[in-house]
């Protein structure tokens, strides 16, 4: 078992009276990658701010290998930050970024040079000691800032949607270059993004936050298999949401009909969201279909096609590798093991399918 | 096309207003009158290679110096101050900073006077406590105060803006590779505020090398500026040429001055240069 290196202990933070981080209480082991992950506004960054010391929390602790380092300042904590614009100082040259750190530590410029050599290396831009910031392309200062952080050795390095502003393709080559050199050097990232398939590609554990709140805590495959509520179900990929309810233990009831399901513990007819995942419906023939309804819209989407299916007062979205034609009539068809159950949360998501 | 045609207004205006009278500055200087009329020579430059002149020529540039000097020292805390305020107040402070600058300068200098002057408030408050008044007018110390008085806002703004431009995720990158706030304005604050510190130290040596108005105001005309032996040479000696020979000297003495701190700009780096 590895050991918890950050753990945030019931930790609250207001802006003018509304609270950003309304008491979320998170932990994260040695050597782990955690995204936490949400939409803008949710407060992700606010916490990412607060384990780096840019931040104060109003309420909580930030314990650093049990330490409480909660009211340290940023030079004196043992991490370091990747920044969303990068922040590479303008008025030096590439060497000099990277040596910021360790000149403060008042290493031996030998082993600066050693180590700058190094980190670039892994970074792929050996070579580039002298250039400038402004001769760099995106992706390549995004490179620098991130050999900046790693050049120090951090036990934890932080990162604030790092990928943000470049474009896809280097996105994807980012994603898994950060999630190499995380496993080589082993260091714990702490990661921020909004970007769902982000989260899913690099992490061991993501967090989902939503208002303040953290929503789920898992493995990327626990989070996207079992999601616990409506918003982090939509949040992480997309659904279909109907509103049922839980007719008695294995099975429940939308959309007018009662279906099989896997699910029990719930209370007699008691409201629940149903979670379907547009990959997991089958269209078949009507004869065949659970539910029967029109096609009414078919959009290509590269790997598969993405449909929407009017049945009664509802509209399905559905993905698959083959295409319907508009205006079919058409069976839906899904498996006990595709309906998701979530209990309904305090704020009801009176969601109609999609 | 468009681009290059709405230039044009600019164009005519400075051959006008500027070429034409400078190149009629630089021909003055090349000529003299005598009893012959007007005639080529460079008399007018060797005539102020007299030790007299050139003493007015490096006295006009010392005090021009310090004046620049004890703005940065002033100046520069001062735009520290003011872009570390609160976004509210700082409106309200710069605005009061710029306020006295919306008065005449003429008015602003003669006030010092009344300040200062023999029988000013200074004097007078010194008498109400019996204390023997003393003369603080009409000195050196009289025209590098006017200086500075009048040419501080041109020292704090640039560098006023500058710093305001600095991004402050640099200020939390460098304090999370470790840099306390010691280390931040050495290494990041510093350097990036340079190319403000140098747009102020021309926007005030410039006028302070060539000014007549406060010597002959506060130094009651005993100190002799260039800037004042231009004005005598023009408007009561009546020697033009020689009048235009101290301005073209003058002014090689500005260009070589914003050479030099061109140079320091580059050496020293800086994201945006402002000359």
């Amino acid at each position: 078992m590895k050991k918890k290196i950050i753990h945030g202990k019931n930790i609250v933070k207001s802006y003018g009276g509304e609270r950003v981080v309304d008491d979320i209480d998170f932990w994260v082991k040695s050597e782990e990658f955690l995204t936490i992950l949400g939409p803008s506004g949710c407060g992700k960054t606010t916490t990412l701010r607060m384990i780096g010391g840019f931040e104060t929390p109003d309420e909580g602790q930030i314990l650093f290998e049990d330490r409480d380092i909660t009211q340290l300042p940023p030079y004196l904590r043992p991490i370091n930050t990747v920044f969303q614009k990068y922040a590479l100082f303008p008025h030096m040259n590439i060497y000099e970024n990277i040596a910021f750190g360790l000149r403060i530590k008042k290493m031996s410029e030998s082993d600066i040079k050693k180590r700058i050599e190094r980190i670039l290396e892994l970074v792929n831009l050996s070579g580039f000691e002298k250039r400038q910031i402004n001769q760099l392309s995106g992706g390549q200062q995004q490179r620098i800032a991130i050999a900046r952080a790693l050049v120090n050795e951090p036990k934890v390095l932080l990162l604030d949607e790092p990928l943000g502003a470049l474009d896809l393709k280097l996105r994807k080559e980012m994603q898994l270059e950060l999630k190499y050199m995380q496993q080589e050097l082993g260091i714990t990232f702490i990661y921020v993004t909004h970007d769902q398939e982000e989260a899913l590609t690099m992490s061991d554990k993501i967090i989902v936050m939503n208002k303040g709140k953290i929503q789920q805590i898992g493995s990327p495959v626990n989070i996207y298999n079992e999601p616990i509520n409506a918003f982090v179900a939509d949040f992480i990929g997309e659904s279909n949401i109907i509103n049922g309810s839980m007719k008695e233990d294995f099975w429940v009831d939308f959309a007018g009909k009662s279906f099989n399901c896997l699910d029990t513990g719930f209370r007699s007819n008691e409201p629940v969201d149903v979670v379907i995942r547009p990959e997991d419906i089958k269209i078949v023939s009507k004869k065949d279909g659970l539910l029967t309804g029109m096609v009414d819209s078919v959009v290509f989407k590269g790997v598969h096609y993405e449909m929407h299916i009017i049945e009664g007062d509802r509209t399905w979205m559905v993905h698959s590798t083959k295409s319907s034609v508009e205006g079919e009539e058409v069976g839906l068809f899904v498996t006990p093991d595709d309906l998701h159950i979530m209990r309904k949360e305090e704020v009801s998501n009176s969601a109609e399918a999609i | 096309m468009l681009k290059r045609f709405s230039a044009a207004p600019y164009l005519l205006w400075s051959t006008i207003f500027v070429v034409v009278p400078l190149l009629l500055v630089f021909v003055y200087s090349l000529f003299i009158f005598d009893a012959n009329g007007m005639s080529f020579s460079i008399e007018s430059y060797l005539k102020f290679l007299d030790p007299l002149y050139l003493e007015v020529l490096w006295r006009s540039i010392l005090l021009a110096f310090e004046a620049t000097l004890i703005c940065i020292l002033l100046g520069f805390p001062m735009a520290l101050i003011l872009s570390k305020m609160k976004p509210s107040l700082q409106k309200i402070a710069v605005t009061l900073f710029i306020l006295p600058m919306w008065m005449n300068f003429l008015l602003r200098t003669y006030a010092w006077m009344a300040i200062l002057g023999k029988n000013g408030i200074i004097n007078n408050l010194l008498e109400f406590f019996h204390i023997q008044g003393v003369s603080l007018l009409y000195n050196e110390g009289a025209i590098l105060l006017g200086m500075v008085y009048n040419f501080l806002p041109f020292m704090v703004l640039p560098i006023y803006t500058v710093l305001t431009k600095i991004d402050y995720q640099l200020v939390e990158a460098a304090e999370d590779l470790g840099a306390n706030k010691k280390t931040v304005f050495q290494k990041i604050i510093l350097p990036l505020s340079i190319p403000g510190v140098i747009s102020g130290i021309l926007m005030v040596f410039m006028p302070a090398v060539s000014t007549f108005v406060i010597s002959n105001l506060l130094g009651g005309g005993q100190f002799n500026l260039i800037g004042n032996l231009i004005e005598q040479q023009f408007l009561l000696v009546g020697n033009w040429n020689f009048g235009s020979a101290i301005s073209m000297i003058l002014m090689v003495v500005i260009l070589i001055s914003v050479a030099a701190l061109n140079r320091m700009d580059r050496s020293g780096g800086g994201e945006t240069r402002v000359w």
